[in-house]
């Protein structure tokens, strides 16, 4: 089968799985997981031989392809597949935790009332991701966009008899069409200046020249196009929505909003970076920076095990785009893929805890303990030892410990960042403040998730007893998953575990931009490499350590520790995640409520009730008076004058007619002569 | 058939309506269900009528399947009939809403024979708006479609009934005067003194005549405005709309929404736009702003309301106000931005009236079942107990049907790609956005209207969701427990129109393909006037 006919499998197979399991899945029951998963299968399959292309050594694109979709005659849109490496590589990123997130549904959901219908919409959401990773053109890409939004809507809201649910997916959708907005907005700046949706076209028509003498234009545009990303990758300010999104079961977690969906932005990024000019940059790394540091601060103090790989999550997108704000394009790639599958582990290793709970809390009839919750955790090591040793090992990626994937990648940003100062000085400092910061707080919390939910002793021993591993179906992902977190994956042939070389550096290209000499850039990435690795391994022991101390040996009065800081008001800002939800709560969304309630009332109370009716009012007042004049006046009086008039002579005249025939002769004579008079006097 | 296809997709329905009225002397039982059929088949026909219409019509061919014949020679008063690609869709709009306004009226048993008459009498005078080319049967058939419209609001709506019908009565009725005066106007000063749309057009431009010292042809151009702005409804004329909708049976708002609102827009393409290029270019930002006004305003209106029909009133009003922006970009200097908006708006018109058509209709199914709408109840319902709580809840586990087709028209209400309206919002956009430039040179706002305007991609997404959390999330609401999803025929009402919707949202090509070269047309007479 040739390339395109494999593009087209891919992309519409998990869509067949949609729609088999809306129309046929109920009646079919439990088994009909078995298409979706054979479905996805394939898909996997696909994936990994268009990667094995790479390893061929084929350069270029290997697939290139674009027809009418429609036409106005001047006004033409295409849709069109493009596969390079980097979307080969995100194609399998997808395929990966699909797979495998479809394979620990079929445990985790198995006795969901709407078993069937998950699968569909994991279906519509891997067709939608495929659908971002092919496009050829931003239009397209961009209607995978609202269609990836869509099915996190309905994966968000798949227990939506919780008000939780229903509230958070609402909230999720509206917030990205705050960044959607913008994006379309970038998108049709771009469109008028190169007459082009085509992403190589805009490339293309940016370098010849497209919009010379107006950078500020092109950097407006990129912007804007970012905020898409700032939506969906869920950066500071639009980042609000994926904590909420937890709500959603936590196989969905990991698939849409950690490891695939919420990576849809920095690969969108990634995409465009070639046109993207230096001011634009600038303002995504700042975005990203902010992203990072802020969302580990909050992470610092959840107590809800998902919640804090949620923060965790915003976090680790916030380096991804600070990467690609600094210029470390492959580095910010690098994160996302190796991001990917850690925190794809971490999510379903904390669904196998919750799971574990679940259950637990089941067997003794327990409705009130949150599931959770890691204050009711503790000590589940020896209860649970697959999820601990794989969650362990994602843990140690994350946390960018060497011979772990994550070190390999989170290095190669911070020494970006690092780079980017060494050239900038100034207040760029705050970037590499802000990663290694984020650094050191990623591996402290981390850690503290570890040590609170696996070690010491059981909080609720009652709970505790009725602990069981999870079943092969939830464990096999984790495994494979917890494989893929080491470095070696990455680097191969290459086995030095501190040196970053490998196939993925090979063959993630740099890539031009509009106005970043990408040769220099690299030259300084490496020259910052060495101090970077350094930095970034005392962050990561700094951290590590200082979480052992705190919550393994407890050396630490966390409790005294956390009221000092709350005299300042530190603990609870970070408790209340900085009340940013509040802040928009009060000052957007309540004043927007209550502005539209006035234009309705406007509208309808004092416009059309008073202004509109007010003219039928004056028509029927008018028309009332009309009537009144109509009868009383013209009418009675002087129609009716006449009649009156008529009457009063005719009771005059009547005294005229006596009967006596001479005075008649008399009249007419004299009725006669006056006639005569008045003919002769004209 | 060829030769008098439009006569017959006009009068068909007079024929099934005086064939009720002869049943209704013939038949001796179950008459009600007779009429029905009758309805139904007569609908039917029209609509397999209007297909093949669609199937023998030639896109590049412009105005075809001509009838003309002289009517009133006294005053050079024509029966001129005959479809381009912009009534085209518009004809195929009105006869599938018609039919579809049939079968969910099934339910109707208020004196069935009037109801049912007087629907069809609609259906003819709406079908006549869009295939007469003689201004004065174009107006006698506006008229003709206002009178069955007033009876089957007055008679056959909700509690407020004769209020809304008479307001949307005179409403229209105060915009058909100016109509009538701006036609007057026009026969006498052209010459020779024609009613024939495309002699006016040839002819409209050497008006240069005064009145009181203002052009004539800018009064015109305003009269026929004021005519048209208060169908569509455009800001701040649009108050006859929510009520009408609300007060009106189901099918009725289908038709209103559905078709009625585009006479207002159409009467714009078909007669301002060609008549006058001058006035269209210098009103054109005017007309955006107004548009973008409706976008906005209508969507914080929707955005307020508790009554579901209410909401879905109010976002017409903001549906339609795509129409105008797209309209606008006719005098944009890129050409692939005039396309994309007047294109866009002429689609926007189809597809609005097929997605409100099942917002409709979907109302009415719920409405039917639990006889409220209440998204919350008012604060001051009658019922202290209910005042001020949510009017549903939880209904998608218990009408996982009805949840799943809402959806469809909800989101394809918001606009979401692989949905028709997604394409249709997204070209008036572009087209309002291509005007920075007019094609005479000058610099234009639009461009920074269409930017405001993006925001209702924002407010659209926010009723429509927040409406569908209330309705189908949370708990179920014990009241509701038993409530049965959608009937067969109930289906068969909505499927049609979910399969277009999704149909043109993936591939829109095909009405595209239908209208664009009118449309181009359209826009070279304007910009080739200067």
């Amino acid at each position: 089968m040739n390339i395109l006919t494999l593009a087209f499998i891919v992309l519409f197979l998990p869509l067949a799985s949609f729609f088999f399991q809306i129309f046929f899945g109920k009646r079919i029951g439990r088994n009909a997981h078995w298409f979706s998963l054979i479905a996805i299968g394939i898909t996997l399959g696909i994936a990994i031989s268009f990667v094995a292309n790479i390893f061929l050594g084929i350069q270029g694109p290997m697939l290139e392809v674009s027809g009418e979709w429609f036409t106005t005659g001047d006004f033409t849109v295409n849709l069109g597949f493009y596969i390079d490496n980097v979307a080969a590589i995100m194609m399998l990123v997808v395929a990966i935790i699909s797979f495998l997130v479809h394979l620990y549904s079929t445990e985790y959901l198995r006795d969901d009332i709407r078993y069937t219908r998950y699968f569909g919409y994991l279906g519509l959401f891997t067709f939608s991701m495929n659908g971002i990773v092919l496009a050829d053109s931003l239009i397209m890409m961009y209607v995978f966009w609202e269609l990836v939004g869509l099915s996190s809507y309905l994966l968000i809201g798949h227990w939506f008899e919780k008000d939780s649910a229903a509230n958070a997916n609402k909230k999720a959708f509206l917030t990205n069409r705050v960044g959607d907005i913008g994006m379309f907005i970038g998108i049709m700046i771009l469109f008028f200046q190169l007459g082009t949706f085509n992403i190589q076209g805009l490339a293309e028509g940016v370098y010849f020249g497209g919009f010379d003498g107006n950078m500020t234009l092109l950097a407006i545009a990129g912007v804007l196009v970012f905020m898409g990303a700032v939506g969906k990758s869920a950066q500071f300010p639009l980042h609000i929505w994926l904590p909420d999104a937890m709500e959603g079961p936590t196989p969905v977690s990991a698939l849409i909003h950690a490891a695939t969906m919420v990576a849809a932005g920095v690969y969108m990024t990634v995409r465009i970076f070639p046109i993207l000019p230096p001011s634009a940059l600038e303002v995504i790394a700042v975005v990203g920076g902010i992203t990072a540091i802020f969302a580990a601060i909050i992470a610092i103090t959840q107590t809800d095990i998902k919640r804090v790989l949620a923060y965790s999550t915003v976090s680790q997108l916030g380096y991804m785009i600070m990467a690609l704000g600094v210029g470390a394009y492959q580095a910010g790639f690098f994160h996302l893929v190796t991001h990917a599958m850690f925190k794809g582990c971490l999510f379903l290793a904390s669904g196998s805890v919750i799971h574990a709970m679940h259950h637990g809390l089941h067997k003794i009839n327990d409705h009130h303990t949150d599931p959770q919750d890691m204050r009711n955790m503790g000590g589940m090591k020896s209860k649970l030892p697959i999820t601990y040793w794989t969650m362990l090992v994602a843990t140690l990626a994350i946390s960018g410990v060497p011979l772990f994937s994550g070190f390999l990648s989170k290095d190669a940003i911070l020494a970006g960042t690092l780079a980017y100062f060494n050239t900038h000085h100034g207040w760029t400092i705050f970037l590499p403040i802000a990663g290694f910061g984020a650094a050191i707080i990623t591996a402290f919390y981390m850690f503290r998730l570890i040590f609170l939910t696996f070690h010491n002793e059981p909080k609720k021993p009652e709970i505790y007893e009725h602990l069981h591993e999870s079943p092969m179906a939830m464990t096999t992902p984790l495994v494979i998953l917890s494989i893929l977190s080491f470095a070696f994956i990455f680097t191969l042939p290459h086995l030095n575990p501190i040196h970053s070389e490998g196939w993925f550096t090979h063959n993630v290209p740099m890539v031009e931009n509009v106005g970043l000499d990408i040769k220099s850039v690299k030259e300084e990435i490496d020259h910052a490499h060495g101090s970077a690795m350094t930095i970034s391994l005392i962050v990561a022991s700094l951290g590590i350590a200082l979480s052992f101390l705190f919550y393994y040996f407890r050396k630490v009065n966390v409790k005294k520790l956390t009221t000092t800081l709350d005299k300042v008001g530190l603990y609870r800002l970070s408790l209340n995640k900085f009340y940013i939800d509040e802040i928009y709560d009060a000052l957007i969304y309540r004043p927007f409520l209550w502005l539209t309630k006035m234009i309705s009332h406007i509208d309808w109370d004092l416009f059309d009730q008073k202004f509109i009716d007010g003219w039928g009012w004056l028509t029927l007042k008018a028309s009332e008076g009309s009537g009144y004049s109509d009868y009383n006046w013209l009418d009675q009086k002087v129609v009716d004058g006449f009649g009156k008039l008529t009457k009063f002579f005719g009771r005059k005249f009547r005294l005229a007619q006596t009967g006596v025939i001479q005075n008649y002769l008399m009249g007419g004579v004299v009725g006669i002569i006056l006639i005569f008079v008045i003919i002769q006097s004209f | 058939m060829s030769s008098h296809i439009l006569s017959l997709l006009v009068f068909t329905p007079v024929v099934g309506a005086v064939l009720m009225l002869i049943a209704s002397q013939v038949v001796k039982k179950d008459k009600a269900n007779v009429y029905k059929w009758i309805a139904a088949i007569i609908t039917g026909i029209q609509l397999l009528m209007a297909i093949w219409l669609y199937g023998a019509f030639d896109p590049a061919g412009g105005i075809q399947f001509i009838e003309k014949a002289s009517w009133i020679p006294t005053f050079n008063i024509e029966y001129f009939m005959g479809v381009d690609g912009l009534s085209m869709p518009m004809v195929i709009l009105t006869a599938l809403l018609s039919f579809i306004g049939v079968i969910s009226s099934w339910k109707i048993n208020k004196s069935v024979l009037g109801y049912f008459a007087l629907f069809l009498l609609l259906d003819a005078g709406m079908m006549g708006v869009f295939v007469s080319l003689d201004f004065f049967l174009f107006y006698i058939f506006w008229e003709v479609m206002l009178l069955p419209m007033y009876f089957l609001i007055g008679i056959w709506g909700g509690p407020q009934r004769q209020y809304a019908a008479i307001k949307f009565f005179l409403y229209t009725l105060f915009g058909s005067l100016f109509m009538l005066l701006a036609m007057l106007a026009l026969y006498f000063n052209t010459e020779p003194h024609t009613f024939n749309l495309i002699l006016m057009i040839q002819s409209a431009s050497t008006i240069d005549a005064t009145v009181w010292g203002i052009s004539l042809k800018l009064l015109i151009w305003i009269s026929l405005f004021i005519g048209f702005a208060i169908k569509v409804p455009i800001f701040p004329f649009h108050t006859w709309l929510p009520l009408a909708h609300v007060e009106a049976p189901t099918a009725v708002s289908v038709i209103l929404a559905g078709v009625l609102l585009k006479m207002g827009t159409y009467g714009l393409l078909r007669i301002n736009y060609p008549l006058f290029p001058d006035q269209v270019v210098a009103f054109a930002t005017f007309l955006a702003t107004l548009g973008v006004i409706n976008i906005i305003w209508g969507a914080a209106n929707a955005i307020a309301q508790i009554d579901l029909k209410k909401m879905v009133a109010y976002s017409s009003v903001s549906h339609m106000g795509y129409v105008l922006l797209g309209m606008a970009a006719v005098i944009a200097m890129n050409p692939a931005g005039a396309q994309a908006g007047m294109n866009g708006a002429l689609m926007q018109m189809f597809n609005h009236g097929t997605i409100t058509a099942m917002l409709f209709l979907l109302v009415g199914v719920i409405y039917d079942k639990v006889h409220h709408r209440y998204i919350f109840f008012p604060k001051d319902y009658h019922d202290k107990e209910l005042a001020g709580k949510q009017g549903f809840g939880g209904l998608a586990s218990r009408v996982p049907v009805y949840a799943g087709f809402v959806a469809v028209a909800f989101f394809a209400g918001l606009g979401l790609p692989a949905l028709s309206g997604f394409i249709s919002e997204a070209l008036c956009f572009l087209g309002g956005f291509s005007v920075n430039e007019t094609f005479l040179g000058e610099g234009s706002i639009i461009r920074t209207l269409a930017i405001i305007g993006t925001l209702g991609i924002l407010l659209n997404a926010i009723y429509f969701l927040r409406a569908y959390q209330h309705i189908f999330f949370g708990k179920l609401n014990e009241k509701y427990a038993d409530l049965s999803d959608m009937t067969k025929r109930e289906l068969f009402t909505v499927i049609p129109l979910a399969i277009l919707v999704l149909w043109l949202g993936v591939y829109p090509a095909p009405l595209l393909d239908l209208i664009a070269p009118t449309m181009e047309a359209l826009i070279n007479t304007i910009q080739s006037a200067f």
